[in-house]
Order: structure tokens, then sequence, then C-alpha cells
């Protein structure tokens, strides 16, 4: 029999299998629960406006932000009812995808 | 005399079109590292098999002062010629000639050497080299592209499509690529992406280099949009006439058989599986050590490697392999395998070639990551590529066939037409322990030594149903055979299942799910 190097241990179904793991399996992120009161950018742009300001109450569907994206003003809406708690970017800020940009607690 | 000066014109007249972009276009593709476009055939094609057409082909557009400029054969070599003897269509775009960049004519040379394959029916070669399209000729040049993708899908599962890519292939040009049956990248050279890293910076603000976004590297190992990956130029070409030689001409034909040979002494199949299921090995040695010189052609061999797939021959016989690899993730079918597998079959079925498939597998990838990847969707595709498969279909379970993984790897249910087990085969809807802790839940929870009970009842779930004598019971596995016999029984099968004749319902095409 041959011999192997660099083995792992995977765990399937309660049977441990000695094998070599790859790098996407062994970078995998844990998963986190998407928090409906953070929003996020959903695509890398600019923020061309925000249309609300902290202790302002905000409904479904309300709109929040406009992100410029793409040659869109893409508008972000609100998916919870509650009160802003935060705004954490600034008109004019080129964001990432996936950054929060607003903080909502819902009530 | 007459004809002597118009012979000598023709002459003048190729000359000037020979030498592409010219002198120094050429030297600055050199030190690339990269042939020309017309080295490139020559390197591929049988000594003095290639001819050439569409030679004398200009363009004409006539804005932004194009109607000033010539390029030489429009930027893009095309021809007829053959590998081994076989037939082929190719076409090499010339980098040194305005960046191989794709215009009407250009691309019409393309479409009307395609046109010219699909009616031969032989195999098609592209080589890209081109910086996307001429953006002077505007939407033509969108046009030119459409009419090559329309093309590439006509020809699908009719004639077998090379592309290989030499260099930069951008943009829309990689939708050509995708649509081919095998896509051949070189180290350092190769470079395919839809948006560049200008792009992505200006849009993003993220910095990447050319080589990290698209090269051979990543798209072998990690997009999996490339079939094979070599160091340079030579070595591709090697690998592209050896494909050729395991592939038919066209949907109507089989592959060249060759003369028979027996495997090398050095892959002894009773010496490479170890007993114990959670144990890995290397599956290659398995198809090597059943297959003419040990020969096996790899496909995708970096990509999704908990799956094996390639060619190799059974007394002269192409034969495509599908493998668990359980030295890689235990040999999980997860949402790249399954991609990777379900591809091949589909191919193999395309091109009348048969499937062996060695089962060795823990089931599908159990996570998160793969649920929310749609591993269901993925995964489907093995089983309705095997399902659909008429061509001769063998499958050896070599050890574990576990649940869904059972199932999906060639199994009876799927119309394999033989199923062979070795001894040490495991044919159950889950491992010993999984199942175990299920079906004696209560007895393990309320036993004074869990542990121990545990183990107790795990064996006697082993003894009773990790082999393949249930399966073999209900007529699921043909014949229990022993390691050493395999060769012989995959040389009896594909001998028997040489006229193999089904009737499928009739349709326009399926539904698959993808």
């Amino acid at each position: 029999m041959r011999k192997f190097e660099d083995l792992d241990i995977l765990n399937i179904n309660s049977s441990l299998y000695k094998t070599r793991l790859t790098n996407k399996y062994k970078n995998r992120k844990p998963y986190k629960a998407v928090d409906p009161g953070l929003v996020l950018s959903f695509i890398p742009g600019t923020i061309i406006d925000i249309l609300v300001e902290p202790g302002q109450i905000v409904k479904r569907d309300d709109l929040l932000i406009i992100l410029d994206a793409m040659k869109m003003q893409n508008h972000i809406k609100c998916k919870v009812n509650g009160i802003v708690k935060s705004v954490l970017v600034n008109k004019g800020d080129r964001v990432p995808k996936g950054i929060v940009l607003l903080e909502i607690e819902q009530s | 005399m007459a004809l002597n000066s118009k012979i000598e014109e023709l002459h003048e007249r190729r000359k000037k079109l020979l030498m592409g972009g010219g002198e120094k276009a050429v030297e600055k593709q050199k030190a690339l590292g990269k042939r020309t476009a017309r080295e490139r055939i020559m390197a591929l094609l049988d000594a003095d098999s290639f001819n050439e057409y569409d030679l004398f082909v200009e363009h004409d557009a006539r804005d932004f002062d194009m109607d000033k400029k010539i390029l030489a054969s429009d930027g893009v070599i095309t021809g007829t010629g053959t590998i081994y003897g076989a037939p082929v269509a190719i076409y090499a775009q010339d980098f040194t000639v305005a960046g191989g960049s794709l215009g009407l004519m250009h691309s019409r040379k393309i479409t009307k050497i395609m046109d010219h394959a699909l009616k031969m029916r032989m195999p098609l070669i592209g080589i890209n080299d081109s910086g996307g399209a001429r953006i002077q000729e505007g939407v033509n040049s969108l046009a030119g592209y459409g009419e090559i993708f329309f093309r590439n899908t006509l020809s699908s599962g009719v004639i077998p499509q090379i592309s290989v890519i030499l260099g930069p292939c951008a943009g829309g040009a990689v939708y050509s690529p995708a649509l081919t049956d095998f896509v051949f990248v070189v180290d350092n050279i190769s470079k395919m992406f839809i948006t560049g890293p200008e792009v992505i910076k200006t849009v993003l603000g993220e910095e990447i280099s050319m080589e990290e976004l698209g090269g051979a590297r990543i798209h072998s190992e990690i997009s999996g949009n490339a079939h094979f990956f070599a160091e340079d130029e030579d070595e591709c070409f090697e690998k592209i006439k050896k494909l050729i030689t395991f592939i038919p001409w066209n949907n109507s034909r089989k592959a060249r058989p060759f003369d028979p040979s027996e495997p090398n002494k050095e892959y002894d199949i009773e010496k490479i599986v170890p007993e114990e299921p959670a144990l890995p090995y290397d599956v290659r040695d398995v198809i090597k050590s059943v297959i003419d010189n040990s020969d096996f052609f790899e496909i995708m061999e970096r990509y999704a490697r908990n799956i094996v797939i390639g060619f190799g021959r059974i007394k002269g016989k192409t034969t495509g392999f599908v493998a668990n690899q359980p030295l890689e993730m235990a040999g999980v079918l997860d949402v790249d395998s399954s991609d990777k597998a379900a591809r091949f079959i589909r191919y193999c079925n395309a091109f009348n070639i048969p499937i062996v498939t060695f089962v060795d597998l823990p089931g599908y990838m159990p996570g998160i990551d793969q649920e929310h990847s749609g591993v269901i969707r993925h995964g489907a595709k093995v089983l309705y590529a095997y399902s659909e498969a008429t061509v001769p279909k063998i499958t050896v379970i070599l050890r574990k066939a576990y649940g869904g993984g059972y199932i999906a790897m060639g199994s009876r249910h799927l119309r394999a037409d033989f199923v062979f087990a070795w001894p040490t085969a495991e044919i159950a809807v889950m491992g010993p322990e999984g199942a175990a802790n299920i079906i004696f839940k209560k007895e393990i929870m309320s036993s004074d030594n869990p542990e121990e009970t545990r183990k107790i009842k795990v064996e006697e779930y082993k003894e009773k149903f990790a082999n393949p004598y249930v399966a073999a019971s209900r007529g699921y596995v043909d014949a229990v055979i022993e390691p050493g016999e395999t060769r012989k029984f995959l040389i009896h099968s594909i001998t028997v299942s040489e006229n193999k004749s089904i009737q499928m319902p009739v349709k326009k095409h399926g539904v698959p799910p993808f």
C-alpha cells in the first residue's frame, strides 16, 4: 500500500475518514444568521443620498439610502419596522460590498 | 512571361501577409514566451498537412481611420489539417495583428471554418489570443461573437470542439471557449476573464493582477473553466494531440482503436485499496491497474479532486472513467465534483465512449455551505447524466457506496448495464457509525455503558449490511468479483456491449438541472 502525507480527518455521518482536505473546505466561513436590522451594501458603489437620520422611526419599504453602482441608482429600502439606531456612512462615500450602512433597532 | 509574373505577384502578396503584424509585433510576442499564430498551427498539426484559407480576407471598416489600415488576414489564420492523420479544422488568432482583435471579417473567417468543420464532421480547434472586440467596428464586432457562440452551440455534441487559450481572452470572447468541450490553458500565458483588473479597480476598488484574476492556475484549480493545464506551449500541444487520439472525429463514429496492450505490472490491483473503509488510497492507481499501458489521460486533474475523470483504453478501445477519489475529501460528491463528473459523462455519451465508474464514497457532502451553494441542484446533474447516457455503462463498487452516493454513481437503478462489486464493497444507506446511532438510539441511550453499546451495535450493523451480498441478493449487483478479476470483467463487458441499442422517449431535449 502507498503511504500518503498531509492527511486530516473528515467526519461524515459519524464516520471518520482519513483524507486530504481542500483549501476551499479549510477556509470556509462559519455560518452567521442575517440580522434584518443591519442594512448592508449589496453591491460596491457610491452613497448618493441618505434619507434618514438616527432616532427616526422607519417602516418596512421606506427608502433609506440611494447607492450608485453599475450605472444605476439603487434604492435601498427598509426590511423591518423600527428606529434608526445609527448611520455609519456619509453622502459621497464609496463603499465595498457587504458592509453595514445603517443599523435599525426593530420594534 | 505573363504566367510567371502572375505567380510572382501571388508570391509577393503571400509574403507580405505571412509576416502578420510585422517584425516588431512578432518580437514582442516572442518576448512573452509565445509562438506566433502560424507557428502554433504548424506545431500542432502533422507536418505539411495545413491548408490555409482566406489569407487574402480584408476588413472593410471605415470609421476612426480604419479605412487607411491594412490588417494582415484580418488577424486570424484559418484552415484544415490533420493530427496523427485525423482531420481537424483550426483557427488561430494572430495577436501581432491589431492585438488579435475581433472585427466582422475576422469573425466571418472563424464562422466559415466552423461551418466547414460541422459540415465535414471533423473536430474544431480554436486558438485564442486576442485583446477582445475591435472597438472601431462597434456592433459588427459583437455580432461576430454572437455568430461564433451560435455555431459552438450548434456543433456541441456533433463534433469535438477544443479551445486553446494562448494569450488574453477577455469579455465576450471567453464565452466561445466556455461553450466548447475542452479548454486548454498555459501557465503565465493564458488569461481569461469577463472584466479585467482595471474595471474591477474602478468599479469595486479591488486590486488584483491578471494572473490572480484569470490565469491558467486559477481556471484549472478554482473556477473549473479549464480542463487541461500546461507549463508551456509545447506541453499544451502534446496534450491536445493526445486528446485527439482518444476521441472520435464526430458523434456518428467511435474513437479509433489502438493495438491492445497490458497494464504495467507496477500497478497491482490487489495492493492498492485498504480494507478499512476510512483509509485513503489513490483511485488513479486502480484505474491504471486495469487499462492498457496504465496510460490514464486525466481531465481537470487540479479541480474538484475528490472525483477523478479521464480517458484510458481497454483492449485498445477508448473508455471514459469516473471514479471517487478517497484521497481527497474522502471522495465525497459535492457541488464542484458533481458538476465535473456530470459534464464528462455527457461528453462520453455524446461521443459514443463507454463509461466505467469506480465507486468508493461516503455520500454527498454535508454542510451549510454545500446546501446553500445548491448541492441539491448540482448533485442532481450526476443522476441526470448517468440516467440519460445510452452508451455502455459499467460500474465497479470497490468499497463504500453509501446513501444517495450509491444511487448517483452509475447504479443499476440509473440503468447501468453491468454492476460489479468487490468483496470489500459496503452498500448501505449510510456508514455503520451513523446508521447504528439512528437505528439503536434507544438502546444506546438507555445503556449503562453507551459507548460500549454503540460499539457493539456498530459491529452488528457492519456484520449485517456492510457487504455486497444484500445488494447482490436483489440483483442490484450482477457479480461479486475479486479485485484481480476486474480487468477481465471490464474487457468482457465492453466487448459484449459493442452493439448496445436502446431507445429513449422522443423529445426535443430534456431539462437538466443546469
